[in-house]
């Protein structure tokens, strides 16, 4: 087996700092100090069973209580997990298991060699896992024979390649004849290390394979220029090169795109900026008030659609808004526009007042916006007519600003026409009928609840019912349990 | 090269000066700021439903604005709308290309888009006169593969692509209405403001930018990734953006302070973040790793109060539906959960 240069293992190219590598490079030192013995690394020693040892191993127990300890992990479950993700990428693997996990148990893993780092970019070809699979047949131990899924690689493989089948064969015998030179121990070893390279490049079917790539970041994942390195050493015409398309070039600046740049960057300075601390007070602010709203951190009552398969829930919801949605309506008038209950309420609420058209306004802009281009010049100047212009039946107040700008902007009818008027109107209402709104008898209804008793009492009534038709049993008939039920 | 020497020392001085001013305003830290709020209690969501029916890997799925139906995209070429309560498959559009990448549901629930390798948006109608869903529209003219796409109305959409532009569409004639330009590598990802005026982008430059729908510019340009940032979304107030990377960090920024507040990391998360979702308070931060895993964080404390394992591979998406009720994950594994 090609052992390749020592030299440069494990260290990544600088240029490729593809995504994979950061996660690599992570991982790398993880596994460095976890075998570094004199630094506290994990116990790697040489194990008898029975009438054979078993070289370099440690227990995949003494791996979990590594990484808790020096990685302040605090749960096993996790350190599990860590230890299975980095197992998955072949940095060690159990030595007599296809299935790379880690197990907090007994289990013998070995650490991978650095040659077969996922670091050095290895997107072994299949005629290489041929020449492997081959030779792993010329072998004749028991614990190197083909498990049932190599068997049937090994077999498509054959018909894939049966025009080079001999050089393939040739290639294996060599290999052979080159592992049988090596010492007992360290051909244990690095056959263990090759099978578990293959156990990454070609997973056992059902198992994640870690080299699947996201078809985004394939692109740019590796020079596709490069020569794909052979695991055994073979250089030959029908190594197919990388049938990814060439990368396309990062855009380089131009001057244009530096004096963009100048110009963004002076607008960032003039820019005024909210002081950090009330950016933070904002934000804690926001969150305090919305997490009883939030279903993940206040459990929802009654009861959680998914788990229960009960949409009363919503039913409700729907139904009457219930007080705590109503309360939310108080939050800004943005929250109270968003909820269709809430805009239906203020809109009655100015209606009764006659001063509906503020809203109605708002609403038809917002209509406006969303409608297809083909509408929006007619659906524009319909606007215009409804609201602003002389004699408008709906007539809304506009400062002289901001009318100029719309009777401007309205010559050439837009969907953002009425953007300046809009965002005007929308500050009237806050600060004048939304205040008034909320001190409205028919929110404070709303809020209280004193029209309808909350939804709660019926549902605790009926199943009060239930309790007591049940303990009733039998003597019941069908037709006095519903006459029961229909005069509660 | 004289001129251009110049350009660059301005721009040089000119992003010195923000640094300074920008000093200027942090008078503290969120850390600071939330040293007396206690961490939220331990978040145990289980999965609920498993949606079960795409044949390969998930690589996005969208909720509607409704409260249980939902739509995934998979490398088998299906789109499949899902009503999560009971599991069942409400639409599966096969597509023409199956190297879809993104998809998404109108607010109004008439219509859905995906793109991927073909560089293009299609647009189908969901609530077509025969029933059948068909194909509406083909937004074409990006130059590189469709990262995400998300409808601002029935009528408008944006897209984000690995030509490193996102491109805002008039879905009736088919036309780029807008064309935002700016970012130096792919964009990965974009979201839409809660008022719909806004939108942002991550991209593969390690920065995510803000714009301004209706004139087009870009008004901030967030950076501090040390890779690809694969993962954006407005933190539910409309002024903050949440950020996943390469880099195994998630981060917070604000715009209306235009910096970084705080990142999300754990020294024993080494896997890139693939996709994120705000809980409805904001208060939880759930991104989803290539670890497998799902990491619930304490978005003003960053701390880690939860975990959901249970997918076999990569978590390829998430998202929560929008009254915050269930959030749904789905995987390269071929599965979709709802958990809460």
């Amino acid at each position: 087996m090609a052992q390749g240069h020592q030299s440069g293992v494990g260290i990544a190219d600088p240029d490729d700092d593809s995504p994979n590598m950061i996660v690599f490079r992570k991982i790398e030192d993880v596994v460095s100090r976890l075998q570094d013995e004199k630094e506290g690394g994990v116990a790697i020693r040489t194990v008898k069973s029975f009438l054979s040892k078993i070289p370099s191993v440690a227990a995949g127990s003494d791996i979990v209580q590594w990484l808790m300890k020096h990685l302040s992990i605090e749960e096993t479950v996790e350190a599990v997990h860590l230890g299975s993700l980095i197992a998955a990428h072949g940095y060690f693997f159990p030595i007599s298991d296809h299935v790379l996990t880690l197990k907090d148990d007994g289990t013998f893993y070995r650490f991978q060699s650095p040659y077969f780092w996922p670091s050095n970019c290895w997107e072994p070809e299949n005629t290489d896992y041929a020449i492997y699979l081959c030779k792993r047949t010329m072998q004749n131990k028991a614990r190197l024979e083909l498990a049932d899924y190599e068997a049937e690689n090994l077999a498509r493989l054959q018909r894939a390649f049966a025009r080079k089948w001999e050089f393939i064969f040739m290639q294996a015998e060599a290999q052979v004849k080159i592992d049988r030179k090596k010492d007992k121990v360290e051909r244990k070893i690095l056959d263990s290390q090759e099978r578990a390279f293959w156990d990454v490049h070609r997973p056992v079917p059902g198992c994640v394979n870690t080299t699947d790539m996201d078809i985004r970041k394939c692109r740019r994942e590796r020079n596709p220029q490069r020569v794909k390195k052979s695991v055994y050493g073979v250089t030959e015409e029908s190594q197919s090169q990388s049938s990814q398309p060439p990368s396309q070039p990062c855009r380089t600046s131009t001057k244009e795109d530096v004096r963009k740049e100048i110009s963004f960057l002076n607008t960032q300075l003039d820019r005024h900026c909210m002081k950090m601390s009330k950016v933070a007070e904002s934000l804690i602010g926001y969150t305090e008030q919305f997490m009883e709203y939030d279903p993940f951190v206040t459990p929802t009552e009654p009861s959680n659609p998914w788990i229960s398969d009960d949409t009363t829930f919503w039913d409700i919801e729907a139904r009457d808004p219930h007080q705590h949605r109503v309360k939310r309506w108080s939050f800004s008038l943005e929250e109270a526009l968003k909820d269709p209950a809430g805009r239906d309420q203020f809109l009655k609420f100015l209606e009764s007042e006659f001063s509906s058209e503020n809203l109605r306004f708002w609403l038809a802009v917002q209509d406006l916006k969303r409608r297809p281009q083909q509408d929006v010049c007619v659906r524009a100047q319909e606007i215009w007519q409804e609201f602003l212009a002389e004699g408008a039946p709906s007539s809304i107040n506009l400062d002289s600003h901001s009318y100029e700008r719309t009777s401007h902007n309205i010559k050439d009818p837009g969907r953002y026409s009425f953007e300046d008027a809009q965002e005007h109107i929308f500050q009237l209402m806050k600060s004048d009928s939304y205040s008034r709104f909320l001190r409205s008898s028919t929110y404070q209804d709303l809020l209280l609840a004193r029209k309808k008793p909350p939804p709660e009492s019926e549902q605790g009534r009926r199943t009060s019912l239930e309790k007591f038709t049940r303990s009733m049993g039998k003597s019941l008939t069908g037709k006095r349990l519903t006459g029961l039920m229909q005069s509660s | 090269m004289g001129e251009m020497e110049q350009l660059r020392k301005e721009a040089e001085s000119l992003k010195d000066q923000i640094i300074v001013a920008r000093k200027g305003f942090a008078d503290t830290t969120l850390q600071e700021a939330v040293a007396g709020t206690a961490v939220v209690s331990r978040v145990q969501l289980k999965t609920r439903k498993t949606l079960r029916g795409h044949l390969a890997k998930i690589y996005a799925m969208h909720w509607g604005a409704g409260l249980t139906q939902c739509v995934s995209a998979s490398q088998d070429g299906k789109l499949i709308v899902w009503d999560t309560l009971s599991t069942n498959k409400v639409n599966a559009i096969p597509l023409k290309s199956s190297w879809v990448m993104t998809c998404a549901y109108a607010p109004s629930g008439n219509l859905v888009a995906c793109g991927g390798l073909d560089n293009m948006c299609s647009i189908y109608n969901l609530k077509g006169k025969d029933g059948n869903v068909k194909v509406m529209r083909e937004l074409a003219s990006h130059t590189g593969y469709l990262s995400c796409c998300r409808f601002v109305s029935d009528s408008e959409i944006i897209t984000s692509s690995g030509d490193c532009t996102c491109i805002l569409w008039d879905i009736e004639t088919g036309t780029e209405k807008t064309i935002f330009a700016g970012h130096l590598g792919d964009c990965m990802s974009l979201g839409v403001a809660p008022d719909f005026k806004s939108f942002i982008s991550g991209a593969c430059d390690y920065t995510a930018k803000h714009w301004d729908i209706r004139d087009g510019n870009c008004t901030h340009t967030l950076s501090g990734h040390e890779s690809d940032v694969n993962a954006i979304g407005f933190f539910p107030n409309g002024n903050g953006i949440l950020t996943g990377s390469d880099d195994a960090t998630c981060k917070l920024y604000d715009l209306r302070s235009d910096q970084e507040l705080i990142t999300y990391q754990d020294a024993t998360i080494m896997c890139g973040v693939t996709s994120l979702a705000p809980s409805l308070s904001g208060r939880l931060l759930l991104a989803g790793y290539d670890d497998f895993n799902v990491n619930i964080w304490d978005a003003l404390k960053a701390e880690r109060v939860g975990v959901l394992a249970g997918h076999d591979n990569r978590v390829s998406c998430i998202g929560v539906s929008s009254d915050g009720m269930a959030c749904c994950t789905g995987s390269w594994d071929s599965f979709l959960k709802i958990w809460n």
